[in-house]
């Protein structure tokens, strides 16, 4: 018995490790966000704030003059976060109800309607789960460009917006799983396909949608490659690329560390709020991305 | 559940889909043609658009010289005879190697030993919750944290480091940059790996449990005869899955190292970015983009069938 018991400290011991060792990065974020940057060399390992200052925030968000920057070690150049944060949001919103809505729509005709061809056409949606997104990345690329939408929201949401194989694969195998007796029951008052599709099938779906939309946010949101091969410009540029912008904008030789992890936690901030919100439909959703 | 779906998806035979809803006896021949047209219609043009007509069209650009701004002109397999001799290919597919094995190592083991003692110790969903949390940032942000934490100078890692009495360590240096940026996004991955092959461990039937200790079976014992063998399906999704991931890491190293130190980080994707993007070389790099992907759906279709990943033990037993 007591042989069990050492095993679970140990097991303990090594979580609570794990744990450390997830938490301490985004605390040494938050950390150096309040710090001096001209300050930093003086306490690289002090555990709190080395001379503690608000400047990297304003520096971020804009507030601060150039003279007050360059006092704190930031770089004169500045850094648009609300149009960063806004472009965000509008390219993760507009992708994930595309594509749910697109995909719940074609996931309802594999699912429940029956027509010629319907299980090739699927084969071939799921497929295309196999293919490397570079393979397609560079001819969806010269196609954006030839489309004249380099640098706009449409260039940069298109491709994901209309479907994903995973989302219409996803939805499908829930769909297949619905008490068919409901819908009959529908059909048999003289409710057409698409009014029960909205009436009674996206209703009965909440959960898996809710999914579907969490995952899709946070792909959307976390994306790189792609918003930064047709998004570079300011007016459409996302936080990603924005952060990675601003990590190459390096005055003399080192860079602004206080500003950068500013705007890392700020950049990180909304899908972590939305994780402390979501919680457990966050950790269970993770789950469904075995299939992916 | 996972493995078997996924696995059983693409290879579904047309007929059998279960069929929802008996025919009504007054359908036509077309069925719900016409409303399924209207259901389907703007994913397929998605699919035509953005899937289809792409992976054609890259696989004819590999076949070309292309710099975006004049036509491609045709040439034949000229590019891909030119991979054969070009150094920086086979360096790119070396350190793509590197990083793989050192990724999926890691990963692997500390994924499997997390979700064991979450499986053992805890219910919580906070402690859940935690390790899933580096998942959930982008790449970029963790990118730029660990960047920053190993920094040679001011990184806190290595003031630690000579603090203790050691020399300071070049994380981002030739020798290191590889190990380094493979640690960092195990960092990121092993709660969410975790978390999937926990969900597995929780498919296994407490009754096959019940009769190891019957049969007074250690722990440890237990571990590798009963519960790993029965993890194999699981496993095996996870790891094709952590394997394809890992070959196309991109965003840690563009924010980091950008392929270097000279070209000690240039892995695969980012070459051919660099090929595309920085050399207007398009159909140089749609060629290395198409061995890219034959060389991936080689390894998953050796790992599926190395892992017989579709076939479980539990029916067996």
């Amino acid at each position: 018995m007591a042989r069990v018991r050492w095993g679970r400290v140990a097991g303990w011991a090594v979580l609570v490790l794990v744990m450390l060792v997830t938490l301490f990065p985004f605390y040494w974020m938050l950390r150096t966000s309040f710090s001096n940057t001209r300050a930093l060399a003086a306490g690289a390992a002090d555990l709190l704030p080395v001379d503690f200052t608000l400047g990297a925030y304003r520096r971020v968000l804009g507030l601060s003059s150039t003279a007050e920057a360059v006092a704190e070690g930031g770089s004169s150049g500045t850094v648009n976060f609300w149009l960063y944060l806004r472009n965000s949001i509008v390219v993760a919103t507009i992708t994930t109800a595309g594509q749910v809505f697109f995909g719940a729509l074609a996931a309802y005709a594999f699912a429940r309607l029956r027509w010629p061809g319907r299980n090739a056409v699927f084969t071939l949606f799921v497929t295309a789960l196999m293919v490397p997104p570079i393979f397609t990345t560079l001819p969806n690329f010269v196609l954006i460009k030839e489309l004249g939408l380099l640098n706009t929201f449409l260039g940069i949401v298109l491709p994901h917006l209309l479907m994903t194989p995973f989302a219409v694969f996803f939805l499908r195998q829930f769909f297949l799983g619905i008490n068919a007796g409901v819908e009959e029951a529908a059909r048999i008052d003289g409710a057409g396909h698409v009014r029960t599709f909205f009436r009674i099938v996206l209703p009965m779906s909440r959960g898996p949608i809710a999914t579907l939309a969490i995952l899709t946010y946070i792909t959307s949101w976390n994306d790189y490659f792609w918003p930064l091969l047709v998004g570079k410009a300011e007016n459409v540029r996302v936080l990603t690329v924005a952060l990675g912008i601003f990590r190459s904008q390096t005055p003399q030789g080192s860079p602004d560390w206080a500003g950068l992890m500013a705007a890392t936690l700020f950049a990180a901030l909304p899908i972590m709020a939305l994780f402390a919100v979501l919680g457990r439909r966050v950790i269970d959703s993770i789950g469904y991305t075995g299939v992916k | 559940m996972t493995s078997d779906t996924v696995r059983a998806a693409p290879r579904t035979p047309p007929g059998t889909v279960p069929e929802p809803t008996p025919p009504p006896p007054l359908r036509r021949r077309l069925g719900d043609l016409p409303v399924a047209v209207l259901f389907v219609l703007p994913a397929a043009i998605g699919f035509a658009l953005f899937y289809l007509w792409p992976a054609v069209r890259g696989a004819y650009l590999s076949l070309t010289r292309y710099n975006v701004l004049t036509p491609p002109r045709f040439i034949g397999l000229e590019n891909y005879e030119k991979l054969f001799g070009d150094r920086l290919f086979w360096n790119a597919l070396k350190v793509t190697a590197e990083y793989v094995v050192l990724n999926i190592v890691s990963q692997t083991v500390i994924s499997m030993l997390l979700a064991v003692l979450l499986y053992r110790l805890t219910k919580s969903m906070v402690v859940r919750g935690i390790v899933l949390l580096p998942y959930l940032v982008a790449n970029v942000v963790v990118a730029l944290v660990w960047f920053w934490m190993l920094d040679f100078q001011l990184g806190v890692v290595n003031n630690v480091i000579e603090w203790l009495g050691f020399d300071r360590v070049a994380f981002f240096g030739s020798d290191l940059a590889i190990p380094t940026i493979a640690g960092i996004n195990t960092w990121r991955h092993m709660g969410y790996t975790a978390l999937l092959i926990f969900a597995g461990l929780q498919m296994i039937p407490p009754s096959v449990y019940e009769a190891a200790a019957i049969d007074g079976a250690s722990e440890w014992r237990t571990f590798w005869r009963v519960t790993l063998p029965l993890l194999r399906p699981v496993m095996a999704l996870v790891m094709v899955l952590s394997v394809i991931g890992s070959f196309q890491v991109f965003d840690t190293i563009a924010v980091t190292t950008s392929g270097g130190p000279i070209n000690a980080t240039r892995v695969i994707y980012f070459y051919i970015y660099d090929l595309a993007f920085n050399r207007f070389n398009f159909g140089y790099a749609a060629a290395l983009s198409s061995v890219l992907f034959v060389l991936l759906a080689g390894i998953a279709y050796v790992q599926l069938r190395l892992s017989r990943a579709g076939e479980s033990d539990l029916r067996g037993s």
